[in-house]
């Protein structure tokens, strides 16, 4: 007799799509609050909470409208509390709903940390799967805004190397949406990084096609192709491989053109999910490159950076010209704002990394001579 | 699914309530006890002495539940279970908790409140795998809406406000009963839980099981409030204090605090005042922190002597009716002996499992990675068995591990 719990995907009613406005300028924090409205709309057990997230909208605005479209039982603030919001939506779930709680600021996830680590990331493999937790954890997250203190945190390590738990920081507007439709739908729970710099960056898309394709695979009962998993190729190129994610991906894409002024091709991998992590699409690129800089704010001992770095050595050995470098934030606490520049990964510090690369020994199996022809054993 | 139902404004104690709205939240002054360390009755107004036939009901489970907690510290001793957290001396407080929820309600249990998921109807083989060590949880939750048993302390009370959150937004009639200790007020997890619970008006009722320590801490260094459940009046919930060691008290107390609930009431902190009269498991040796004298004293209070008291002289209870409870309960403890004596590996590749729902390409090499030395393993007690031909119980085993995919 159990409950009202099967959190399998299922084909669903999906109001049809206004119509098709074609493409339009949107910025990501528009991105994910139509997401998480679309997500609403089309699935009555979809609850949203967490602190200011009813009337104000949240303070960035993501939840902006949803307490008046879809009523106070559906987007709601609770009581100051992190353990409390996770711990609710821990049982709100176990109780046929799909929860996504909104941590205010990443430092302000930490009072949540014991749920999440405890009971969001093992319900399903304490219970052998019996009880499944589809919930979305949503936190506003690492720097690059002259934050103060506490509110600039890249946490990405902690809940990365928790298994149990997905782990997503989309770093294109697009990617806001669609992924953010996916973690909701998906059954296990995800934590969903959103780079708070990127909050009101504009880009040009079709969030009509975004949409059609999420409803999509809703009425089927399908994943979003392209969605959680898959790592893209935010540029291509020839030299060497640049991988980051979330808010680094912008910064390796200015390095990458500026890199092409200066005459060297530099391939981007937007990972797009850090769990799962897709090394398929990354080891690809650095066996046809043979050259790989990981990218990441983090500091970087002990990181999720060091973990792909350590992957790419491991499993592309012997196409590699050069050892897999790191630029990552450095190991010390965020830094007051007027220090932060200096703390981030820029362009500069990309560039000095890729120079590093070995590029003048020609039998080198990344050399140009010796380009593309590298293949690993895994 | 329709979300019907909503948040219920509630009348806060604020500024302008009377003293009258704070005193409705107070807990009694002593204790609510119902039957005596005598078996004598004692009249309450406000809670009335349950039935004879409950009672006879509930004695019957107390003996099942003295039983389950003794056989399973032997299970500990002969090494068939790794740890047992006993109940032994709280089983009224077990007893009752399960008794007064319906089967549509959920019970979130600890560590220590096995006897209270067997009272439920969970088997106690399902229960016991954790502290066998086959896997943390052997029960399916859904089954008899029973949580899987909670070892971080208070944390599974936010989600049995999650649970009836979920309950009252989608308009059914469920109320949610959590366990903890007095040990676990002290967790900030307990206070979330309670404001949120409060704050929402969900049906949940928090039974405190005070049995006077966490591990070796005494309830004086946990806390000095004037009792565990005056901390209710602090979130606007009604608090109530009952002996922990009469059923026929807590069955009407806590019977009266989930009817409150599934009645809109909204949430109740009910603190039970009892007594742990072993160690906190058997890995710990509690006369390193308190007296035999202070045991010795809780021995004439036991849960069993009264309500078996008051039965007799009710003349419910005689010595062939006992002579049959105790039957039945030795064929519960037979079954865990039974149960536990048999070894069942648990299947390695089973390791992999539900993770995620979708393995990772990391799990998947990970799982290769253990199969190849399962499989080495196999092949390597299979060259060492005396005669043997490859028919034999190892490939057996590596044929287990490999076809669970
Ligand atoms: C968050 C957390 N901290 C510490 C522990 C270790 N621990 C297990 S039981 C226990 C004592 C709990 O006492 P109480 O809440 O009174 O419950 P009791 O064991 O007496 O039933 C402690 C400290 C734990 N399980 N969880």
């Amino acid at each position: 007799m159990a409950p009202s719990t099967d959190t399998r995907p299922q084909a669903r009613e999906v109001p049809e799509a206004a119509t098709d406005s074609g493409p339009e300028t949107l910025t990501f924090a528009k991105a994910l609050n139509a997401a998480l409205a679309d997500e609403m709309a089309a699935d009555p057990t979809v609850v949203v909470f967490g602190e200011d997230v009813g009337p104000l909208g949240g303070v960035f605005r993501i939840t902006d409208g949803l307490t008046a479209r879809f009523g106070a039982d559906r987007c709601f603030d609770t009581p100051l509390a992190e353990s409390g919001i996770m711990g609710m939506a821990v049982g709100m779930a176990m109780n046929g709903l799909r929860p996504v709680v909104e941590m205010q600021f990443d430092a302000f996830a930490y009072p949540a940390f014991e749920q999440v680590v405890s009971h969001v990331a093992k319900m399903s493999n304490r219970t052998r799967g019996k009880v499944k937790l589809p919930l979305v954890i949503r936190i506003p997250y690492a720097g690059g805004i002259g934050g103060v203190e506490h509110h600039c945190d890249s946490s990405e390590a902690y809940y990365a190397h928790t298994p149990g738990l997905t782990v997503v920081a989309p770093a294109t507007v697009a990617d806001a949406y669609t992924l953010l439709r996916d973690a909701v739908r998906l059954n296990d729970p995800v934590v969903f990084l959103e780079p708070k710099k990127l909050y009101w960056s504009k880009e040009t898309v079709d969030l009509a096609a975004l949409r059609r394709a999420a409803d999509e695979a809703l009425r089927t009962g399908g994943r979003i192709s392209g969605g959680i998993g898959t790592a893209a190729v935010a540029r291509p190129g020839t030299d060497a491989t640049l991988v980051a994610y979330g808010p680094s991906v912008s910064t390796a894409l200015a390095a990458a053109a500026a890199a092409e002024a200066e005459g060297r091709s530099l391939e981007v991998i937007d990972l797009r999910s850090i769990v799962p992590y897709d090394d398929a699409t990354v080891d690809a690129s650095v066996r046809r490159t043979g050259r790989a800089v990981v990218v990441a704010e983090a500091p970087g001992f002990a990181s999720v950076a060091s973990e792909i770095a350590a992957r790419i050595s491991e499993r592309c050995f012997h196409s590699l010209a050069a050892p897999v470098l790191r630029v990552t934030g450095f190991d010390i606490p965020y830094p007051a704002p007027k220090l932060e520049h200096w703390f981030l990964p820029g362009v500069d510090r990309i560039l000095d990394a890729v120079d590093e690369l070995q590029w003048d020994e020609p039998d080198a199996p990344g050399s140009t001579a010796a380009a593309g022809t590298g293949t690993d054993p895994r | 699914m329709t979300i019907s139902t909503g948040r219920t404004p509630q009348a806060a104690v604020g500024a302008e309530s009377g003293s009258g709205a704070v005193s409705a939240l107070l807990p009694s002054d002593v204790p609510v006890r119902l039957i005596d360390a005598d078996g004598a009755a004692h009249r309450d107004s406000r809670y009335p002495l349950p039935a004879g036939d409950l009672l006879l009901e509930a004695y019957a489970r107390l003996v099942a539940g003295r039983r389950i907690n003794d056989q399973a510290n032997a299970l500990v001793r002969q090494g068939r279970l790794a740890v047992y957290p006993s109940s032994h001396g709280q089983e009224a407080c077990q007893v009752a908790a399960a008794a007064v929820l319906e089967t549509r309600d959920w019970l979130f249990p600890t560590y220590r409140d096995s006897v209270a998921v067997i009272s439920r109807g969970v088997d106690p083989l399902q229960v016991l795998t954790l502290l066998r060590g086959n896997w943390h949880s052997g029960y399916d939750p859904y089954e008899h809406r029973v949580a899987p048993q909670a070892t971080p302390l208070a944390t599974q009370l936010l989600h049995a406000v999650g649970v009836a959150h979920a309950a009252k937004l989608k308009g059914e009639d469920t109320v949610v009963l959590a366990l903890c200790g007095d040990g676990a007020t002290s967790e900030g997890d307990f206070h979330e839980a309670l404001n949120f619970a409060a704050v929402f008006h969900v049906p949940v009722v928090f039974f405190i099981q005070n049995n006077e320590y966490a591990i070796s801490v005494p309830l004086k260094n946990q806390s000095v409030a004037p009792s565990l459940a005056h901390k209710a009046v602090g979130y606007g919930m009604p608090g109530e204090r009952v002996d922990g060691n009469d059923v026929a008290a807590l069955l009407s107390v806590l019977g009266a605090a989930v009817q409150r609930a599934r009645e809109g009431g909204g949430p109740a902190l009910v603190e039970a005042h009892t007594y742990r009269m072993q160690a906190h498991t058997n890995a710990d040796d509690a006369t390193r922190y308190r007296s035999a004298e202070e045991v010795q004293d809780w021995v004439p209070r036991d849960p069993l002597v009264r309500t078996r008291s008051y039965l007799r002289g009710l003349g419910l209870l005689d010595d062939a009716r006992e002579e049959e409870l105790a039957q039945a309960a030795e064929e519960i403890a037979a079954a865990m002996r039974n149960g536990l004596n048999t070894d069942v590996d648990p299947d390695p590749m089973a390791l992999f499992e539900h993770v995620y729902t979708a393995r990772t390409t990391q799990l998947r090499e990970q799982a290769e990675l253990l199969r190849g030395e399962l499989e080495r393993d196999a092949a390597e007690r299979d060259a060492l068995a005396p005669g043997a031909t490859g028919a034999t119980g190892a490939t057996g085993n590596s044929g287990t591990a490999g076809a669970s995919r």
